[in-house]
């Protein structure tokens, strides 16, 4: 696990968004998306890339891990739902949100994941108009 | 495009165009060119970070002179509660409010009392808005202004309060018009005594306010030895201090949020920290909180780099003035000030607006590919941040390149690849003899590749993509052969 440096994906994709101009709200969203993402890696998963692909319409962020994948993922889906250790717990992590902060900052979501293999997180949000969610 | 005023400049003759005030600002702000330092107005948030760092004294805060305050027939002073941290325990704030008058000032107003007022304000406002958290402290202007720069997603969460400066401006003039001097409201001067230069740019410039209550800035260590001066004779003087410790808390980091929201609150001090917390707020992590002081200063107010003392010293003496004021309860009636609140005395009167100052360009399509040239040009930079090109960082370089204002040849370390690149090719043609010279084969027709097949094979391998036209002549030579 590295806590070290968890975050800095998520920060960095969210200054590039924020160069590339978008509205603020749509930058905050990808933020929260980006960073709920990145922490899932780094408290569940072996390892994990974090991508952005940005396009004028929207932009679509992937994260993509070799872990222990989600066995239920309705059941992943729902809020307070969590399977990290307490030692995570107790760091303020592992409340159960991370996935639905995810769905309630995107405008499309999918989760694709096999036991023992890993998952796969796809976000789109859409830059056209402010995001109502924060 | 909008001007900014800012009390932070520069003194361009001592600076020396080193670059350690490039490499500490938080909004990168500063470039070095020519030699001397740029300010980037439009990033400029005032904090005061390179007032701090620069060892040549280059950086300087523009406030007001004590001359300015006879522009006014009446002058109010409005001391900062920092200001009282100054001093050790044989000068109470009594004697420093008498010095103020001494100096010149017909009435004093502590920004400690307006800062008690604000606090009945924000607990009034935190009541009737439970809903958003948390609730980001306006009272910082350096602060406002990099969540303005950097951070504009959060505005929405600072609390539309007013500071106790502004507060403290206004409350002044009414008990001045109430002591019943007789003057033109434009005959009366209010005077902020400043602990950093941001609350200059606050009075010149307002945030969330059209014009300021406050007619001027003097720096506290500018008054701070006219003050010195006239305490050192001064014996039981009394009566005139209005604040208790709630509002002179206020000048030292925590006091603020201690005071609004005990328990519920998350104090940070540094613009620096600040940086990391907005993050973790934008990351929407810190939902539980209900109020955050920022302050762009280490330590608060009393850090402030117009201040005199070290800050940790200070942050004694302020603590030590608040333990001997002991309980005794606020100077603000809070009937009045919570009435007040209600009638929106206390809040700001127009939105603070985002600084779009990051963006690339102001076409996303454009924006997009000048992002990839950006990446794809810090790829070929060192990567070791050192400023000699006179950005901040190499992906400061790479931003400049693409917006023009910068080439990539002023990174030393590109220039000397290219200029070796250059040597080698310079060496490669030296060792070309024309055909009269050269010796060995005599064939007609094949006299020039075969002189120059040996410089092409020493001079071929160092460089495949950049040297261009020329390199390519060895391989004809190559292919001639």
């Amino acid at each position: 696990m590295d806590f070290q440096s968890a975050g800095t994906g998520a920060s960095r994709i969210k200054r590039t968004l924020q160069e590339i101009g978008l509205d603020h709200s749509i930058v905050r969203c990808c933020a929260v998306c980006a960073y709920e993402a990145e922490m899932n890696i780094v408290i569940h998963a072996w390892r994990g890339i974090l991508r952005a692909r940005i396009s004028p319409e929207a932009v679509e962020i992937v994260a993509e891990d070799e872990g222990p994948g989600i066995r239920d993922i309705v059941l992943a889906m729902q809020e307070g739902y969590s399977t990290a250790p307490p030692h995570i717990r107790e760091m303020g992590f592992g409340a159960g949100m991370g996935l639905p902060n995810m769905k309630r900052c995107s405008d499309e979501m999918s989760v694709e994941s096999e036991p023992g293999i890993g998952t796969t997180v796809r976000m789109t949000i859409k830059t056209g108009r402010p995001h109502p969610s924060k | 495009m909008t001007t900014y005023f800012h009390s932070v400049t520069l003194d361009a003759e001592k600076c020396k165009g080193c670059t350690n005030c490039i490499k500490r600002c938080p909004t990168e702000a500063i470039r070095v060119r020519g030699g001397k330092a740029a300010i980037i107005e439009e990033r400029c948030v005032d904090c005061g970070e390179c007032i701090r760092i620069c060892p040549n004294h280059a950086k300087i805060a523009v406030t007001d002179t004590l001359e300015r305050i006879h522009a006014f027939k009446k002058r109010i002073a409005l001391p900062a509660p920092a200001l009282f941290g100054q001093f050790d325990e044989d000068v109470p704030p009594d004697a420093i409010i008498q010095a103020l008058r001494d100096i010149g000032f017909d009435e004093v107003y502590e920004v400690a009392a307006g800062a008690e007022a604000v606090t009945v304000g924000s607990r009034e406002f935190m009541k009737q808005n439970r809903l958003r958290k948390p609730w980001i402290s306006s009272a910082c202007p350096a602060a406002v202004r990099l969540m303005q720069v950097r951070f504009p997603s959060l505005l929405e969460y600072i609390m539309p309060v007013e500071s106790p400066m502004e507060i403290s401006a206004r409350l002044a003039r009414k008990a001045f018009s109430r002591a019943g001097l007789k003057v033109g409201e434009g005959d009366v001067g209010t005077f902020f005594i400043s602990p950093c230069p941001a609350k200059v740019t606050a009075v010149k410039q307002p945030v969330g306010e059209d014009v300021s209550a406050v007619d001027g800035t003097i720096a506290i260590s500018l008054i701070y030895p006219e003050i010195l001066k006239r305490v050192s004779k001064m014996k039981g003087v009394s009566g005139l201090r209005r604040a208790s410790r709630v509002g002179y808390s206020w000048g030292r980091s925590g006091g603020e949020a201690l005071a609004i929201a005990p328990g519920k609150m998350l104090a940070v001090d540094g613009i620096h920290s600040c940086i990391t917390v907005l993050e973790e707020i934008e990351r929407g992590r810190l939902a539980d909180v209900e109020y955050i002081e920022l302050q762009a200063c280490v330590g608060g107010c009393i850090g402030g780099c117009l201040t005199v003392l070290n800050p940790f010293v200070a942050r004694v003496r302020l603590r030590s003035l608040v333990e001997r004021l002991g309980g005794e309860p606020m100077a603000v009636d809070e009937n009045w000030a919570a009435g007040a609140a209600a009638e929106g005395f206390f809040s700001l009167r127009s939105e603070i607006r985002p600084r779009s100052v990051m963006a690339l360009d102001s076409d996303v399509t454009k924006a997009i590919s000048k992002m990839q040239a950006l990446e794809e040009t810090l790829k070929g930079l060192p990567g070791l941040d050192c400023g000699s090109c006179g950005s901040p960082s190499c992906r400061a370089l790479a931003e400049d390149i693409v917006r023009g204002t910068a080439a990539e040849t002023d990174c030393t370390f590109k220039l000397r690849e290219r200029v070796q690149v250059l040597a080698e090719q310079v060496v490669d043609l030296a060792r070309r003899l024309p055909p009269p010279m050269a010796a060995g084969q005599h064939t007609p027709g094949a006299t020039q590749g075969a002189a120059q097949a040996d410089a092409g094979g020493a001079g071929g391998g160092s460089d495949p993509g950049n040297a261009g036209g020329n390199a390519g002549d060895p391989g004809k030579v190559k292919g001639a052969k």
